[in-house]
């Protein structure tokens, strides 16, 4: 048994996100690059240790490999501690049978005892789909202060946007009267962010009771939460103004990188007082040579450019040749962009190879119809050949031949 | 030779004079170079590389940015349950009186850590010296040859530091002769002062030394002994650069804008570690200019920026013009201000519309946290 601790976070990281596509095909989406150093699930684990959270479990299912080395023993996020740090937790086998998770509650349940172990007063349900930067502790102490039994994150969105989320009907002092999944014509523009905080007793009871129904499919949004609203406890939504993004598909996680160079957007990563921590690669400064042209864009170590880049974000030891044109792209670390190939309005994942003359995605005012249009994606390690041409919204993930 | 046989001690302050502006605030091996390095993390990159697992780093004097730097040794993997890193600040007993004035000193100070060493072998070097060196080979080198000693050697124009040793070598790379103070303006076989030994040889020279009331490892022990010892060379032809003063710390920086330069030092294979910093990718705003550059992470670049040197978190403002100068960690250069051939050290500010301009020969050096 551990010292008790107040408050432990548990991350949601089993998602597939098959929406991504090639992108999560042999990695989990929280492994997913973002920012030119940085992989989703640094900012939850960042605003975990910022906000003195220092126990952290990490429930992985889908493609955990790449996922479990990246975080090791969670030293990066200074949570490689005596007491609590950081916890890989995938599905094992107990005396009742083997089961995968069968949904976000049941991941869970099935480790009431990890978080038993350390006996908090509250738990705090994280997601590793979502960029932003958030200070926990003080939505606890609003848990706290509200004497509430479940407190939940909540965002205020555009009302066009409303329909994609889980919203809340709040009364004045912030409880919640009324959820509403997705609704097709919304009443309140209160979304939730996936950010909950529970008081562990309350939740580990209503753990057990949703198990025990066998008509649960085991999830918070749909079941958890909807079983203690109906049950009338206490629930809250902790008011979060900031930058917080779902980056869930090709599109989201395209705009998501390309907002770090919008002086708009209110993300800052160099804010010294919240920094963002990652597993940084080994390398050198990045290098721009005398034939280069870089415009509004973010540049990683280890980087060579000698082309022209702009509006892009470039991760680490990427290489621009000269006479190679990178722009509205993100290129993820490793991949080698060659002289007089174009890639525009494109994702390119890790160690790709752009041949000569090759041209990835298209702009929109290039294009005839702009339904046919979208962000082109290709995948880790894939080669396109001399000339060849990939269309927008492709996603390629075998090598392309060229063309003579 | 088994890697994990083998001590690694580096001296962490030799030279300190040659770059008085520099060390004036800190120690040799802290000394930042090429954009996101300290010195000394070329002389720990190279033991870890090899599989050296037990460095001991010899300091003398303000060594409180160094201690900053190298913490625990976790960035090359030096912190550790079975050996790792030892820092070895001076100590003073009867008969080692604290401040050392020589390499001897300073070893025979640390006699009782070599004692306690369980590994056969140790290799020592000094911090001005920006290489990239596969240890392993120098090693084998060292067993094949039967050596007594091995010194590191470059051919090339020696470093203008007095106690440089200059070597003639037979065709097996015996060294058959050692000079100091050699003023040649040819191309000369100079010592990189990285030396291999049985450990218990150099406890038995030190102590030698010592009762002889020697000082001068080169003279004393090397020079004196060429005939006596067999004393091997290793020919380095890599990337290997001695720091003999500000001028040439400022030219082997820009030799890094050379690719194969950058690609000799930083052969993946051979990494080098340094402390993490965690700062975001650098950011190139729009309008500004880059070329032939080398950027850390954490830089916001709105100006202009050619044949340069940018550290981390170096922030250059719109119409701001930097050329030919090396802008150390957090320094600022404002809007319209312009500099060339300006060493800026850390945390420096060029206020709007300043002027700041050294000659090809000469940079200016502004020192940590001015504001001009």
């Amino acid at each position: 048994m551990s010292k008790k601790h107040e408050c432990i976070a548990m991350l949601l990281a089993g998602g597939q996100g098959s929406r991504l596509g090639i992108l999560t095909k042999n990695i989990a989406k929280p492994a997913v690059p973002y920012g030119g150093k940085y992989r989703i699930i640094d900012f939850p684990l960042s605003n975990c240790v910022n906000s003195g959270i220092y126990t952290v479990g990490v429930l992985t299912q889908y493609q955990p490999l790449e996922l479990n080395d990246y975080i090791g023993n969670g030293q990066p996020w200074d949570l490689d501690r005596m007491n609590g740090g950081v916890h890989i937790l995938s599905p094992y086998q107990q005396i009742k049978g083997t089961e995968w998770y069968k949904g976000t509650a049941n991941a869970i349940y099935q480790n009431i005892n990890f978080i038993d172990r350390y006996n908090p007063e509250y738990v705090l349900i994280l997601s590793g789909d979502h960029i932003y930067k958030m200070d926990y502790s003080k939505m606890i102490a609003f848990h706290k202060e509200k004497n509430a039994d479940c407190t939940i994150a909540m965002l205020e969105v555009p009302w066009e946007e409303a329909p994609r989320f889980g919203l809340m009907l709040l009364n004045d002092d912030n409880s919640i009267s009324e959820f509403e999944e997705k609704p097709k014509n919304p009443r309140s523009n209160y979304a939730s962010m996936g950010v909950y905080t529970f008081t562990w007793k309350k939740l580990r009871e209503y753990l057990i009771d949703d198990e025990a129904n066998t008509h649960s499919s085991n999830d918070f949004g749909n079941d958890v939460i909807p079983a203690m609203h109906s049950a009338g406890e206490k629930m809250f939504a902790y008011p979060f103004d900031g930058y917080w993004k779902d980056v869930g598909t090709i599109d989201s996680l395209w705009e998501a990188n390309l907002d770090l160079l919008n002086p708009k957007v209110d993300l800052d990563l160099s804010d010294e007082s919240w920094k963002i921590y990652s597993r940084n690669p080994v390398t050198s400064p990045h290098y721009i040579s005398d034939t280069a042209d870089v415009q509004n864009s973010m540049i990683a170590e280890g980087t060579e450019i000698s082309g022209c880049v702009d509006f892009s974000v470039l991760f680490s030891n990427v290489t621009v040749e000269e006479g190679a044109v990178v722009r509205d792209s993100i290129v993820m670390p490793g991949t080698v962009i060659k002289s007089g190939a174009v890639v525009q309005y494109a994702i390119v994942a890790e160690n790709a190879v752009i041949e000569e003359n090759a041209v990835v995605g298209q702009r929109p005012e290039d294009m005839i119809n702009l339904d046919e249009w979208g962000v082109a994606v290709v995948g880790a390690s894939v080669t396109i050949g001399k000339g060849a041409n990939i269309a927008p919204k492709a996603m390629i993930d075998v090598d392309v031949k060229g063309v003579e | 030779m088994r890697s994990n046989n083998v001590l690694g001690i580096v001296f962490s302050y030799d030279y300190d004079y040659v770059l008085p502006e520099l060390t004036n605030l800190r120690t040799m091996g802290s000394v930042p170079f090429g954009g996101r390095y300290r010195l000394i993390d070329f002389a720990l990159s190279n033991f870890v590389n090899c599989g050296i697992s037990k460095v001991g780093v010899i300091t003398k004097s303000n060594y409180q940015s160094l201690m900053d730097h190298i913490g625990t040794g976790k960035p090359w993997d030096l912190s550790r349950k079975r050996e790792g890193m030892y820092l070895l600040p001076p100590f003073s007993n009867a008969s080692a009186a604290g401040m050392y004035a020589h390499r001897i000193q300073a070893l025979y100070g640390r006699l009782g850590f070599l004692n306690r060493s369980n590994e056969e072998y140790v290799v020592f070097c000094d911090c001005n010296v920006v290489c990239n060196i596969d240890f392993r080979e120098l090693l084998s080198a060292h067993d094949k040859s039967g050596a007594d000693i091995t010194i590191a050697y470059r051919k090339g124009m020696a470093p203008k530091i007095d106690d440089t040793l200059v070597f003639d070598l037979n065709a097996e790379n015996r060294i058959l002769k050692a000079a100091l103070k050699v003023n040649s303006q040819d191309a000369v076989n100079y010592s990189l002062n990285i030396y291999v030994m049985r450990k218990s040889l150099l406890e038995r020279l030190l102590t030698e030394a010592v009762g002889m009331n020697n000082t001068d490892f080169e003279r004393d022990i090397i020079q004196k002994n060429t005939s006596l010892l067999k004393i091997y060379g290793y020919r380095v032809d890599g990337f290997a650069r001695t720091i003999d003063s500000l001028m040439s710390y400022f030219n082997i920086n820009m030799e890094l804008l050379k690719r194969e330069n950058r690609a000799a030092l930083f052969d993946p294979e051979r990494p080098v570690y340094t402390k993490v910093r965690d700062d975001m990718p650098a950011i190139h705003g729009l309008g500004s200019k880059v070329k032939n550059s080398l950027i850390a992470d954490g830089c916001i670049i709105n100006g202009e920026v050619e044949n340069s040197i940018l550290f981390r978190g170096v922030r250059i403002a719109k119409n701001a013009k930097v050329k030919n100068s090396i802008v150390m960690q957090g320094s600022f250069v404002s809007e319209s201000a312009s500099i060339e051939s300006v060493i800026m050290d850390k945390s420096v500010v060029i206020t709007p519309n300043k002027m700041l301009c050294g000659t090809n020969n000469y940079p200016v050096y502004v020192g940590k946290s001015i504001v001009i």
